[in-house]
């Protein structure tokens, strides 16, 4: 076992990978919450279309592999005249995966919500726009947070699968270590415990900002 | 008194899928008059407070509000649901409180009240303040301006929704059931802040089981049950001279309740 041999020499290029694999999951999980919020008031549309739309395109995502979804958005893209770097379809492929998850967290999220809440801004003249802006949606991420940081720690480990289509993160870093190395189990378990590494940070990031919210989410 | 009733109600229907809930209702509010809806439960009586504010569309009938239709827009015959813009702009004369209060418990009491202000009256964060440090004041919770909701007892998140509410400058004041979900020595004092906004010449729509209150501050008290109206008139008349067995049969057992 030469751990340290192997990070000794390779840092450099684990620095690199990981940072690559936490901007992209980053960035994802934004961008997806963005289409998750939208996706989630879908969900609960009064607007019988809207709301069917949403579904199918929440079931469609949810329901197939992150893998095959990344390979269709990857080969799709240049077929219909985007050509865009491996990158792009990588942020692009787990944002649409994660807004599926996140907008379900979300619905489950402002279900809980009382609908007096929303009756009581409709009397007062405020529109809908500001009532999901400034009312509903504070109030459900701090419900939510647990959940969203699971579905975050999701993305990154699943970010190790944009590999596949040639993004240099953190996965495929160690992989062209390993073709340098042949040291393929020091490799990966060095790969291991730094995704381990970020999503302990991600997981006391989220339990500080709970304690934080935490008097004036109670009722 | 002004010519024109404030709220005027006109054969309102309401179901609910098979359930006939409103059976045709017929309610004139006047400037600066206290109406008290009464009524066992299921009789219908939310669900009219809340057909005349919109927050359930009504089915047939019609609703004016200071003269103008609520809700729908009427052309050759035919009714449309009215735009979002307009039924805000027919409904801004009225102010509404509710049983469970319905403040947004992520911002503090004064937080509840500027809101509005700010955004649908668009003024600024100072002026903002100043009114709603003044309407939490004239409610008698001043000093809770920057609690949260969470941290404030029953009656005081009620006065809180009554501040809020008032902060707009309503024309008319709705109040569905503002006690029912009180611990009883908490509803004491949102009833005397609701009798002095009466004594203030505030006109009132109050769908309530306190008897008390109707049978004191109350111009007319209107009985409902069936989704119907069985009976309405003075307070005097309604509480002292019921006329319908249905009446007398409720106040028996309210009275027989209170004992």
């Amino acid at each position: 076992m030469d751990f340290l041999g192997i990070i000794s020499n390779h840092h450099n290029a684990f620095l690199a990978g990981a940072t690559m694999t936490a901007v992209v999951s980053a960035v994802s999980i934004a961008l997806g919450m963005v289409l998750g919020l939208w996706l989630a008031f879908g969900l609960i549309s009064p607007n019988r279309l809207i709301r069917r739309a949403s579904a199918v395109y929440r079931s469609a995502w949810r329901g197939t592999p992150i893998l095959v979804q990344l390979l269709i958005v990857f080969y799709l893209l240049p077929e219909i005249g985007l050509d865009v770097p491996p990158v792009a379809a990588a942020i692009i492929a787990l944002t649409m995966n994660t807004a599926a998850f996140q907008a379900e967290i979300f619905r489950g999220g402002l279900l809980t919500i009382p609908p007096g809440q929303v009756e009581a801004a409709r009397m007062l003249g405020l529109g809908v726009l500001h009532i999901r802006v400034r009312i509903l949606v504070p109030q459900m991420l701090r419900l939510v947070l647990p959940a969203l940081v699971n579905e975050t720690i999701s993305i990154l480990k699943n970010s190790s699968l944009i590999s596949v289509i040639a993004v240099t993160e953190l996965m495929r870093t160690s992989q062209q270590v390993v073709s340098v190395t042949y040291r393929p189990l020091e490799t990966y378990m060095i790969a291991a415990v730094v995704y381990l590494a970020m999503n302990l940070v991600l997981a006391r990031a989220g339990a500080w900002f709970e304690r934080r919210q935490a008097p004036a989410a109670a009722r | 008194m002004d010519e024109k009733p404030v709220v005027l109600v006109e054969g309102l229907h309401k179901h609910f899928g098979a359930a006939h809930v409103l059976k045709g209702i017929d309610l004139a509010v006047d400037s600066s008059r206290v109406v008290c809806v009464i009524g066992p439960s299921g009789s219908g009586k939310s669900t009219l407070l809340r057909s005349m504010a919109f927050l359930d569309p009504y089915d047939e009938g019609r609703v004016f509000i200071e003269g103008r239709l609520l809700g729908y827009r009427e052309t050759d015959g035919k009714r449309v649901r009215d735009s979002d813009r307009n039924i805000d702009s027919v409904r801004s004369v009225i102010g509404m409180v509710f049983q469970h209060y319905n403040l947004w418990p992520h911002k503090t009491a004064l937080g509840n009240v500027t809101e509005a202000l700010r955004v649908v009256r668009k003024l600024g964060r100072r002026e903002a303040e100043r009114i709603g440090v003044e309407m939490l004041a004239k409610v008698g919770v001043g000093d809770k301006a920057h609690d949260f909701p969470a941290r404030l007892s029953g009656g005081q998140q009620q006065r809180t929704a009554i501040a809020r509410a008032l902060a707009m400058r309503p024309h008319v004041m709705y109040f569905d059931e503002p006690t029912s979900a009180l611990d009883p020595e908490l509803v004491g004092e949102v009833l005397q802040v609701m009798q002095e906004l009466a004594g203030e010449g505030m006109t009132m729509v109050v769908v309530t089981h306190e008897m008390g209150f109707a049978a004191h501050v109350a111009d007319e008290v209107v009985f409902m049950d069936g989704g119907e109206v069985i009976e309405r008139g003075p307070p005097d008349d309604i509480f002292k001279r019921p006329r319908s067995g249905r009446l007398r049969e409720f106040l028996d057992t309210w009275r027989s309740r209170t004992i």
